[in-house]
């Protein structure tokens, strides 16, 4: 089945994306009270209030601040009584536009918000990540994010596909690319450091912090009236390695391809590229797998490197690019988001501008 | 603004997970040092074998046996282990390939630093002193300069195989709980009762907790209320709760402080259980030290007209 959409099908644009800044710490503040500025800033960019809002969706986990039930306080930040049309994944809030996308398709809605939170800074990232992972045979090591990442990068430099300098490059030019970044976390020169687990560097590393982001989408005319120029989506597709790390070849992503493939994204090259590749070696893997050249505009936002805000950094990548089309600054645009240990699942979305 | 208030949050979850045929006989099999992989149809070894075949999803049930003897097929060199990590001194993770496996198992290699592991390098198991049937049996792998091992050819059939495996986590977080229940919580601990008022709605949420849900924006006007209050609605509880050292019955109730928009719960006491009623007029009783009201008790008032609460949920 394509994830195209179907020609008969409407069209449906991201018209507005907003996001905090992303801070190591934001113990001052709650879950709510860290998103709903976000929330009020995306509806501002369109006119917009809640009740005129087709569908919304979120983003989030409870594992990250270990809050039992948070996405339903965070509900509060929307304005959700009485009751609204709305739905959560426990998946970065890409999957939850995903969900807004697949509903607007439907004709149930004309317009969705759909946002993502993360407050990594509560607990022990790299262990509560653990927690994903396969209970039987991998979780009862603890092999924390860094360090299955830190494979990956291993079989990549003996694959002959990068080296250390080459990684230390693509954070070099991350966060350099960064600094035009208000919201990024890294900004400029920041020094590759010492061994995190070898061969991955605390410069190869995403920082920790925490952050929100929301966009909104709309269909056909809707979308022309709420944007001078709408991020149109030409497809998303999601698709997924298998669990087991030892049975993947961790230098290349199939799944990654396949959603590109799905998604459109081969049919016509991209200008721009927003990937969600937490670590430098990730970009490695996936401009080889969505075969991406040195003419396609790779993270001008800075990326998962300059700020990974745990939930809401895929969900970044899409408002990114699609921030760039309503700029004029893009003409077509790919989005990527991950989620998983070493690049397990991989969505992609194609996002385009009316020719001017 | 005040300090921010933080506090260590450890949450704790024991999972009871049972197993497949193939996972419980590999992990039979690793309490009784036996490795076992999982033939697919098209004649690969899956090490650590899995129930589905990845690639086909299908059904997979032919166990073989597979040496403890193998060649790392990537590493990493963690030099700061983590609490709950295989070794508590430096070590590499490693993926490895074992003699007679086409796929590859994570675990840990216990070696001597960075330089003296590579790809292609050959270990062996080490197994755990006490095993229960777990990924833990194996304690890490080790250097191992030897011919591959020969497998004894096992059946995979075992008596007492384990079913299931107790996946224990422990994550420890500091919770903070952010700017209004901060400044709710330090009233509370001056014994004042602080709730905010929605600038839309003008509803008073007592606790507040930063938004109004129907409005959908930040309360921040804070308005004091009580000490008295009503009660609104109520239940007689009759279980004893664990490390609760309360009589039953007793009464457990919500109330709607005078100035607050919605009602918070509390236990009523200072009355029998079964004189308690909606409308019954109560205040909060404090026991030294304490930061938030042990429990309220009548105040002697009149009872409150029921159209006084009867919009108070």
């Amino acid at each position: 089945m394509t994830r195209h959409a179907p020609a008969t099908a409407r069209d449906i644009a991201v018209v507005a994306f907003a996001q905090t800044d992303h801070r190591r710490t934001s113990d001052d503040l709650s879950e709510v009270e860290m998103l709903m500025p976000v929330l009020h800033e995306v509806l501002d960019l369109t006119g917009l209030r809640t009740a005129d809002i087709g569908f919304t969706c979120s983003g989030s986990s409870d594992y990250l601040a270990g809050r039992a039930f948070s996405f339903t306080l965070a509900l509060d930040g929307v304005g959700a009584w009485p009751p609204i049309s709305e739905s959560h994944v426990e998946m970065d809030g890409a999957w939850a536009l995903y969900e807004a996308w697949t509903k607007l398709l439907t004709g149930d809605a004309d317009t969705a918000l759909v946002y993502a939170y993360g407050k990594s800074s509560p607990g022990p990232l790299r262990d509560v990540l653990t927690r994903q992972l396969d209970p039987y045979y991998v979780a009862p090591l603890w092999p924390d994010s860094v360090a299955l990442a830190a494979l990956q990068a291993q079989a990549l430099i003996d694959a002959g596909d990068t080296d250390e300098s080459a990684l230390a490059a693509i954070a070099a030019r991350s966060r350099s690319d960064a600094t035009a970044n208000p919201h990024a976390q890294l900004r400029g020169p920041v020094p590759q450091g010492a061994p995190l687990v070898r061969p991955l560097r605390t410069g190869d590393c995403p920082p920790i912090g925490d952050g929100a982001a929301a966009v909104i989408l709309a269909a056909g005319e809707r979308a022309r009236e709420l944007c001078a120029r709408p991020a149109w989506i030409r497809g998303v597709d999601h698709r997924i390695e298998a669990h087991s790390l030892g049975v993947r070849d961790l230098t290349d992503s199939p799944s990654a391809r396949l959603a590109a493939e799905r998604a459109g994204a081969f049919e016509r090259p991209v200008d721009t590229a927003e990937l969600h590749a937490p670590f430098t070696s990730q970009e490695v893997v996936l401009r080889k797998a969505l075969r991406l050249d040195d003419a396609v505009r790779v993270n001008p936002s800075g990326g998962a490197l300059a700020a990974n805000p745990v939930m809401a950094a895929g969900l970044v990548r899409i408002g990114e690019a699609a921030a760039r089309i309503h700029r004029g600054d893009s003409d077509r645009a790919l989005a990527h988001a991950t989620s998983g240990p070493c690049l397990q699942q991989n969505l992609v979305a194609v996002l385009e501008g009316d020719p001017r | 603004m005040p300090e921010v208030l933080k506090a260590p949050l450890v949450v704790e979850f024991p999972f009871t997970r049972s197993l497949g045929p193939v996972q419980s006989a590999f992990l039979t099999g690793l309490r009784e040092r036996v490795v076992l992989g999982v033939k697919t149809r098209d004649g690969r070894t899956l090490v650590p074998p899995v129930e589905y075949d990845p690639v086909t999803a299908e059904e997979i049930r032919d166990l073989v046996e597979v040496a403890p003897t193998g060649t790392v097929t990537t590493w990493a060199w963690n030099h700061e282990p983590r609490r709950d990590q295989p070794l508590d001194t430096p070590f590499a993770w490693v993926l490895v390939r074992l003699d007679g496996a086409d796929t590859a198992l994570l675990h840990a290699l216990d070696a001597p630093g960075p330089d003296s592991v590579h790809t292609g390098m050959r270990v062996r198991v080490r197994w755990a002193q006490e095993r229960a049937g777990a990924i833990t049996d194996i304690a890490c792998f080790e250097p191992y300069d030897g011919e591959p091992a020969e497998p004894a050819g096992h059946s995979g059939e075992f008596d007492d195989a384990v079913t299931g495996i107790v996946a224990a986590a422990r994550l420890d977080y500091t919770y903070s709980p952010g700017r209004a229940q901060s400044a709710y919580i330090n009233a509370l601990s001056d014994r004042r009762t602080v709730g905010e008022r929605c600038p839309s709605c003008r509803k008073v949420y007592v606790p507040p907790r930063g938004a109004c849900p129907t409005c959908g924006v930040a309360t921040s006007e804070q308005v004091e209320v009580g000490p008295g209050g009503t009660v609104t609605t109520f239940c007689v509880v009759n279980i004893k709760a664990k490390n609760l050292d309360i009589e039953v019955p007793y009464v457990y109730a919500h109330i709607a402080l005078d100035g607050a928009g919605l009602a918070l719960h509390g236990r009523i006491g200072g009355i029998p259980y079964d004189q308690v009623r909606m409308g019954l007029r109560v205040e909060p009783v404090w026991t030294e030290g304490a930061r938030y009201p042990d429990h309220y008790r009548p105040t002697g008032e009149p009872d409150a007209d029921y159209d006084t609460y009867k919009e108070l949920p």
